[in-house]
């Protein structure tokens, strides 16, 4: 360590207390600091993640409607997704369709399905049992994938079995049609939230229990661009709604851009607040180095008599400042963290969020850039004192040092 | 450039030296015309009453102020041509300074605190280190290296600080009541060590408003309202 070094962290350790506190205070603001990044860049890191977690960048739906906002259906799915599959362009397209469907006896009356093609599928992944295949005919029971929260709620295991039912008419209290399902997997669904019991069945086989007018609908379909690119995506996107009048395709970057519309508050609100945090950041820093070189006076007076530079003293109470910032951000990050992920449980446990949407997402470069932001703002804080210590006039002090 | 020539043999020259400055409203003129030569190797006080200019004089001629009119040479150079940072360099090299209420950096080792100007100067950490040593041993302390001035008295405070003010050998060495906060015993101990020091060829200047100890020096230049009233050299008294 050099000398400077030395006196600097000596002249911290002179006041323990005082250095502890403001250390503590430093880390809460730069843990503050860093929540307020991760929350910032979190939701719009965590939704793209999420409408990217199995490589779908496109998703198309019933015009003028986002996925799954309405109940509304796309009819003639089948030629719409064989147009998709024939785009050299498109490397995968996943329809699906949304519906209720009743659970005679159940502890609870319905569940969201989904109906998927097992192998293209981008909704869930599988996390214990078997997967369904793409359909599973007539007679057979139906094989199903539920959540964990379905396997909880209704009290079964995979390989149990149970009823589930379509076109309930509400009068006669009968469905219009039956058919029994065999639990054969659970996976984690991602677009679902966690609290809510979800199934997926075959889709051809969720069309026939639907009845006739489902025979050719989905709710949504899941495109994959051969080339990964915004543009190469957004020329796919151009041609699915230059074909296919009947639907809106919107690419995952638009649907960033659209959330991040609806979230602009909570960015704001973070950016004020992490403004808020560097600012204390800084005036912790400015008070206690300021505080410190008015202590010290007659010492720095002592130091120019002997031959220390003004830009010694100045570097010297830099130092300070650095080693404060330094010392406080090291804590901050570690207390950053905890409360990040603790505040991340709560917010995760509100209603109608998506299974694997995060609020606070540890973003590297975004972290270290407001940590290092804060570092030089701390170090900088010093500088106004750096500068009146720098200029200490050496007699003048030296002599009210004598008489203090 | 150097910023002295040390090989000149008169170390202090005051030519007409005046000394004003205000403090409140007043102006304060506290040294008034003095002429002053201090040869290599002298030992010499300078005393008078409260506020006839001697500390002020012996800033002038420590280079950390400057004269209103007249000039200063220390080794030949006149401080009044010295910018703040000349004159800095000047005073790391060729001036140390002994204060009377000692000034070490409380939460340095006395190691560290003699250290403090060898670094100023760029020595690297094992060449402090041995100079540093050395010092310490030259003036009693080498077994009190670690301790940090609380845990020194008084007279061990101030030999550090002695210590610190020879660090970078300078040419000239010049203390403000150096044993003002000392007892009359420990007091005289320090004076031993000023005496050590001269004969071993340092120059030694040292303000002193006490007569006894100023006649321990073989050289003493009384002041009165900023003049010289009398200078008069061993054996002359």
């Amino acid at each position: 360590m050099s000398m400077r070094a030395t006196l600097a962290f000596a002249t911290l350790r002179r006041h323990p207390a005082r250095t502890v506190l403001a250390v503590l205070g430093i880390a809460v603001a730069a843990a503050l600091l860093l929540d307020m990044v991760m929350l910032a860049t979190g939701m719009r890191e965590s939704f793209r993640s999420l409408l990217l977690t199995r490589g779908y960048q496109l998703r198309v739906s019933p015009k003028g409607t986002l996925p799954f906002d309405s109940e509304a259906t796309i009819d003639g799915a089948t030629a719409i997704v064989a147009a998709l599959r024939a785009n050299p362009d498109i490397t995968a397209v996943s329809p699906a369709l949304g519906t209720t469907l009743a659970l005679p006896g159940q502890a609870f009356p319905s569940v969201f399905t989904l109906g998927l093609e097992a192998d293209v599928q981008g909704d869930y992944v599988l996390e214990a049992g078997r997967d369904m295949p793409v359909t599973a005919g007539p007679s057979a029971p139906l094989p199903a994938v539920v959540n964990h929260t379905f396997l909880v709620r209704t009290g079964k295991r995979l390989g149990d079995t149970l009823t589930v039912a379509a076109g309930i008419d509400a009068q006669l209290r009968t469905a219009a049609r039956n058919r029994v399902v065999v639990l054969t997997g659970e996976g984690r669904f991602f677009y679902v939230p966690a609290e809510t019991p979800v199934m997926a069945l075959p889709l051809p086989d969720v069309r026939t229990l639907l009845g006739p007018e489902y025979r050719d609908r989905m709710s949504v379909a899941m495109a994959e661009s051969r080339l990964g690119d915004s543009v190469s995506v957004e020329a796919v996107r151009s041609w699915i709604a230059t074909t296919q009048p009947r639907v809106t395709a919107i690419s995952t970057e638009t649907a960033i851009r659209q959330v991040e519309e609806r979230l602009s508050y909570f960015r704001q609100l973070a950016f004020v607040l992490g403004a808020i945090s560097l600012g204390i950041g800084f005036l912790l820093v400015a008070t206690l180095v300021t505080l410190s070189v008015n202590e010290r006076r007659g010492e720095i007076a002592v130091l120019r008599a002997i031959g220390t530079q003004k830009g010694g003293v100045l570097r010297q109470v830099l130092l300070e400042g650095f080693m404060l910032s330094g010392a406080g951000i090291t804590g901050g990050l570690f207390l950053g963290l905890i409360t990040a992920k603790w505040l991340n449980g709560i917010l995760r446990d509100f209603p109608g969020l998506p299974a694997a949407f995060d609020f606070f997402l540890w973003s590297p470069e975004a972290a270290w850039k407001s940590l290092a932001l804060l570092l030089v703002s701390g170090t900088l804080a010093g500088l106004l004192p750096a500068w009146r210590a720098a200029s200490i006039p050496i007699i003048r002090s030296l002599r009210e040092d004598a008489v203090g | 450039m150097p910023l002295a020539d040390a090989t000149v043999q008169t170390v202090i020259r005051c030519e007409q030296v005046h000394r004003r400055y205000t403090m409140g409203d007043a102006e304060v003129h506290a040294v008034r015309g003095i002429d002053l030569e201090i040869a290599r190797g002298e030992f010499a006080a300078i005393t008078g009453p409260s506020g006839c200019g001697k500390s002020t004089l012996l800033h002038l001629l420590g280079a950390i102020d400057a004269p209103s009119s007249g000039r200063v040479l220390v080794n030949g150079r006149d401080t009044a041509t010295l910018g703040d940072a000349e004159a800095t360099t000047f005073r790391l090299q060729h001036v140390g300074f002994v204060f009377q209420r000692f000034y070490l950096m409380p939460t340095l080792s006395a190691q560290e605190n003699v250290e403090l100007p060898l670094a100023e100067a760029g020595l690297g950490k094992a060449a402090r280190r041995s100079r540093a040593s050395e010092l310490l041993g030259y003036v009693g302390l080498g077994d009190r290296r670690g301790h940090r001035p609380t845990q020194l008295s008084g007279g061990e405070q101030q030999r550090v600080a002695i210590a610190r003010a020879l660090a970078n050998s300078p040419a000239l060495l010049l203390a403000d009541e150096p044993t003002g906060e000392l007892d009359a015993a420990t007091g005289e101990r320090l004076l031993d060590l000023f005496r050590q020091l001269n004969r071993d060829g340092t120059t030694l200047v040292f303000v002193t408003h006490d007569h006894v100890v100023a006649d321990t020096a073989q050289r003493v230049i009384r002041l009165l309202d900023g003049q010289v009233s009398s200078d008069t050299r061993r054996g002359e008294r």
